[in-house]
């Protein structure tokens, strides 16, 4: 076989991967060099002065609903960052991983349904939760790998509405309809986490955590392997990758990541329903992801904040009954126009801003 | 899967089936067969909505996430022209054109601009999908819509053997889905046009490379793909009445049936469609408070030894 | 001349006087937050909703105890956690005073909870049904002033029975709100001796009734059906279309105005149905025919007569706004003047008197309807009978009374 067969051999098939590369807008990150270079600068500082300090100048309605329910959120969105932007697995599924994690919270430990709820110390049962969570992660993602890339947004779907009717029609373990309430974060050491402040710092703690370990995994072999899986998966496969296998990695590392955003989302709400896990917030989580842009962990939680800020005060611009159509032609745009996100359109305008001949 | 493998499924499939068959059908008759006939006509219903989904995969791997919008879209109008007009006919053609128009523009403004990413498509149809359900939410309102079968197939059908009375509206739905299977069919492989649609399913690229106008051949799919949803829209408008959800249920009655029956197969949505009607209905007849388990247990099922469906092609 | 002038400064002394008076009573405006279910399956109902709450607040021009009536409105879309954001945006961000909703019974029990952790608001509810929110785990702060699910079928297995229903099968989703409906129904019915052999629980949402149709056994003598909103439409249209004839009893929602109000031709078949709830549409009292006319002139692109989340509504805004009158709209005390007049008040509604138990959950009158056709070609509900007093163990002692569910009570 000449050289040049190789190459056409090695290129098609799975060319539809390689296309979307060359493609003139993508929705996935196509810089990797960003990941080398590692400068502290002023912005970082800042945003984590921001951040750390945030509770001290806000309300306590600021922090709690809009901060730390972002923070939850952003995590959540971030496994969906994680997976589809780096791992080319764009999985709806996500918010039903979160789901698990908080229906395993409100089942092993404390809720309001005395007949399910085993009552297990906090310290107990979020492990087995977040256990839970990887597991199921695992499995969904054993089920979905196995067929080619844009299947994976349908399997997903119907998986997760597929467990969104199991929690509904179940009552001797996920008590249907009504779900589990009275769903508390633990008092440690003293500091009560439901109150807004405290919580708001375990979320941070947690997003800080889930944001910088997928920046360090995506320099380890492993991350690396798993991008050049999503750029070319027979290449990678020739070269001796375990392609399922990294593929089911990297869904059991994400479905890790909204195991504990689930848990955060279900402390904040302080309740876990059928509700939390339908159509409805899958594809918001997948609306925050794309908002943010998926070229850089951080978009997850700047679309989270937007999404966050648009749900609470729509009903002073608008009414809050159109509030699915603001989003709707929010993300329509972001789409259209913008497929990267806000990060993308940030991007942009910097390149624009620049005097003539500046390029990043 | 070698020999004995298949023997082993087969078995451990196969006989609870039958062991179940045989139970219902001695414990009681009637009930039986009117689940039966009811899961058939459901499956027609899915079968309808769910050819058009797979067809405009099939050609131009675009996952129409906003097909149930358009299910939605074609149900809404074809009420009001039969209550304007009174015509059930008329109500049917308004809505297959209605979505088949509404495909046609979404099909010439965004999405031609868009091949080859399928991901973006997919998020463009997610969103669309949100706005138009919203739209169609804004202006009609969210009060049941229940339309009318046609006079002649009002009210039941009397006199059956076991069953006794059976609605002859639903009873229609059979033979509707048939006929539209057969006119697909003949469409797909006896015109010019599906002829070009099942090269194109082949292999995209030598399809424009002969020369044929590729993106009207897209056009003419997704407007019939979507025309099917509505034209399904019409006939659900009477059968479960149309309701702001009524598209998301539809969507993921679709998607199952494709990931099930195989993407890109019309035979293969047939099968699939007749399997989910049935597993839906007896479900809800014999284990009503599981009978989405059973659903998701023969989703797991096709995705774990076929994950392309069970006449699914390679990509 | 000077009698005159001293008259003329007297009036005006008098004038002034009273002006005055009337300008130190002038308080700050009064901020209410309102919630119903503005999308999703209930937004038809939550629509009305807002209607009777805004007529509860229009009777009074708007102005209570001299304050003005600020109302801020908030949507949720029968989502508990939706609901509970939305009501944390208005308690701690909009700062509203007292806060009318939410709509469904589950986010009831969300929104309760909610309030035990925010005891400077008084929490009034909107429209929620659900038995355990007053019965399990009431909150000290949060009042129901209508009746709950159970207590509006209180009086239906009774008329059953004269009715000549001695074999029941019940059609009903399967949550708390039609556990409760049917444990009110079956209460008083399997204790006079009527039985109900089959319980189909369908799942929620489900719209495919032709299973459930064929189940039904040919020796039942009615259908108890409590399905809301578009359940209601698909059951009752594929019923008539297989063939069914037996006759049906509606739970409250499932002939309530919304649903017989569906764009769609009148179901003869629905003419007769037995019902039971807080209203009867054609109730000739001579305050429910006022409401109804009010209702009618204030929202002419509203239903025919006010439905059941209207009255709902309209009943706990107007015992929210009353008691603001008994304390004179002082709310300095960290509201507990106020909720103390409110737990000895007794409520005068179009429909009756509701009065608060110890939970906070009202005491209060059950209607027995029935569904007529009127010359319009419009159905309606006519008046059967009432029932005063019902409160919400039914009649039971509170130590033997047990919450509805898919299993309780039982009497095949």
């Amino acid at each position: 076989m000449s050289a040049a067969d190789w190459r056409k051999a090695m290129n098609s098939g799975s060319g539809r991967a390689a296309m979307r590369v060359q493609g003139p807008v993508a929705v996935l990150p196509q810089e990797i060099s960003f990941q080398f270079k590692n400068p502290l600068a002023a912005r970082h500082v800042l945003v984590l002065l921001l951040v750390l300090t945030f509770p001290l100048f806000a309300s306590p309605f600021f922090v709690y609903q809009i901060g730390a329910q972002s923070l939850a959120l952003g995590l959540i969105a971030l496994s969906l960052t994680f997976l589809g932007g780096y791992g080319g697995m764009v999985s709806l599924a996500q918010m039903t991983v979160a789901g698990i994690a908080g229906y395993l919270v409100a089942i092993l430990g404390t809720s309001a349904v005395m007949e399910i709820s085993m009552k297990w110390p906090w310290w107990v049962a979020v492990p087995f939760a977040l256990a839970g969570a990887t597991a199921a992660a695992a499995f969904i993602g054993w089920l979905s790998v196995r067929t080619e890339g844009i299947y994976t947004i349908m399997i997903t779907l119907a998986m997760g509405v597929a467990f969104y009717y199991l929690c509904l029609q179940n009552y001797s373990i996920f008590n249907g309809f009504q779900g589990f309430q009275q769903v508390y974060a633990p008092s440690v050491a003293g500091i009560n986490f439901r109150e807004a402040e405290p919580f708001y710092y375990l979320a941070l703690f947690w997003s800080l955590a889930g944001y910088f370990f997928i920046k360090y995994l995506l320099r380890t072999p492993f991350g690396i392997a798993l991008q050049g899986i999503r750029d070319n998966p027979r290449r990678m496969n020739a070269l001796g990758f375990n392609v399922t296998a990294h593929r089911v990695a990297a869904y059991a590392v994400a479905g890790a990541m909204a195991g504990v955003g689930g848990v955060l989302f279900t402390w904040y709400n302080n309740l876990v329903t059928p509700g939390s896990v339908g159509t409805s917030w899958m594809i918001n989580v997948l609306v925050i992801a794309v908002l943010g842009g998926m070229r850089h962990p951080i978009g997850a939680f700047l679309g989270a904040i937007v999404f966050v800020l648009l749900q609470t005060f729509a009903i002073d611009m608008i009414d809050r009954e159109r509030f699915n159509l603001v989003i709707g032609v929010v993300f329509l745009a972001i789409v259209l126009f913008s497929p990267d996100g806000l990060l993308g359109w940030w991007a942009g305008l910097k390149v624009k801003l620049t005097p003539r001949g500046g390029v990043r | 899967m070698s020999r004995t493998w298949k023997i082993f499924w087969a078995v451990v499939i196969g006989v609870p089936v039958v062991a179940f068959i045989a139970w219902a059908l001695w414990d009681n008759t009637r009930l039986f067969a009117v689940t039966f006939l009811n899961g058939l006509t459901l499956g027609s219903l899915y079968f309808i909505v769910a050819a058009g989904f797979t067809l405009v995969f099939g050609l131009m791997r675009n996952v129409n996430l906003a097909h149930g919008s358009l299910y939605l879209l074609g149900g809404y109008l074809g009420f009001f022209v039969a209550q304007w007009t009174g015509w059930f006919t008329l109500a049917l053609a308004a809505g297959f054109a209605a979505a088949a128009l509404a495909g046609l523009l979404m099909q010439v403004t965004i999405f031609r601009f868009m091949q080859g990413q399928d991901l973006r498509q997919t998020m463009v149809t997610i969103a669309l999908s949100i706005v138009i359900a919203d739209l169609l939410m804004w202006g009609i309102g969210a009060q049941v819509h229940q339309l009318e079968p046609p006079a002649w197939l009002n009210g039941p059908l009397r006199g059956i053997p076991v069953i006794n009375a059976y609605s002859s509206y639903r009873l229609a739905l059979l033979p509707i889905g048939i006929a539209i299977g057969v006119a697909l069919w003949l469409f797909l492989n006896r015109t010019r046009v599906g002829m070009m649609i099942r090269a194109g399913v082949d292999d995209r690229g030598m399809l424009a490379a002969s020369g044929v106008n590729v993106n009207l051949v897209f056009a003419i799919t997704f407007a019939i793909g979507a025309g099917l949803a509505g034209f399904g829209g019409v006939i659900g408008a009477v059968e479960l009445s149309m309701v702001p959800g009524e598209d998301i249920r539809m969507l993921l009655a679709s998607l199952v049936v494709v990931i099930v029956g195989g993407m890109g197969s019309v035979v293969g949505a047939a099968i699939g469609a007749t399997i989910l009607g049935l597993a839906e209905t007896y479900g809800l007849a014999y284990a009503p408070t599981y009978s989405v388990v059973f659903t998701f247990v023969i989703l797991v099922l096709v995705l774990a030894f076929r994950p392309r469906g069970i006449l699914g092609r390679p990509a | 001349m000077r009698r005159t002038f001293v008259k003329t400064l007297v009036g005006a002394a008098v004038v002034a006087a009273f002006a005055g008076i009337a300008y130190a009573q002038q308080g700050k405006p009064i901020k209410i937050g309102l919630l119903a279910t503005l999308e999703g399956p209930f937004a038809a109902g939550g629509q009305d909703g807002m209607r009777g709450a805004e007529m509860a607040i229009r009777e009074r021009g708007g102005v209570v105890a001299g304050r003005k009536i600020e109302l801020i409105k908030a949507s949720s879309d029968a989502k508990p956690d939706v609901a509970v954001n939305s009501t944390r945006k208005l308690v701690e961000q909009d700062k509203v005073e007292i806060m009318v909703g939410p709509l469904s019974g589950g986010e009831g029990i969300a929104v309760k909870n909610y309030s035990k952790s925010q005891p400077q608001v008084t929490f009034i509810n909107g429209g929620s049904g659900a038995q355990g929110t007053t019965l399990q785990d009431p909150s000290a702060n949060f009042f129901r002033w209508n009746t709950d699910g159970g207590q509006w079928m209180f009086g239906l297995g009774k008329a059953a029975l004269d009715k000549g229903y001695k074999r029941v099968m019940v059609i009903a989703e399967d949550y708390a709100f039609p556990y409760s409906q049917v444990q009110g129904f079956m209460a008083e019915y399997c204790k006079l001796g009527g039985k109900v052999p089959v319980k189909a629980w369908v799942p929620l949402g489900g719209k495919d009734y032709s299973s459930v149709i064929a189940r039904i056994p040919k020796d039942v003598d009615a259908l108890l059906v409590v399905l809301g909103g578009a359940d209601a439409v698909n059951f009752l249209n594929q019923y008539e279309q297989a063939g069914g004839d037996k006759p049906m009893l509606g739970g409250s929602i499932t002939v309530s105005q919304d649903v017989l109000n569906y764009k769609g031709k009148r179901r003869d078949s629905l003419v007769g149905t037995l019902s039971a709830g807080p209203l009867a549409d054609a109730y000739d009292g001579a305050e429910w025919k006022k409401f109804v006319a009010d209702y009618k002139k204030a929202y002419p692109d509203g239903y025919p007569s006010p439905s059941l989340f209207a009255v709902v509504y309209y009943t706990n805004m107007k015992a929210a706004l009353d008691a603001l009158d008994a304390v004179k709209g002082d709310l300095s005390d960290g509201h507990k003047k106020y909720r103390e007049a409110m737990s000895k008040m007794t409520l005068k509604l179009p429909t009756g008197e509701h009065k608060l138990d110890a939970n906070r959950q009202a005491i209060g009158t059950t209607f027995i309807t029935e569904v007529v056709k009127d010359s319009k070609g419009n159905l309606y509900n006519k008046f059967v009978r009432k029932v005063d007093n019902v409160n919400q163990t039914l009649g039971t002692p509170p130590a033997d009374f047990k919450i509805g569910s898919r299993d309780e009570p039982n009497c095949p």
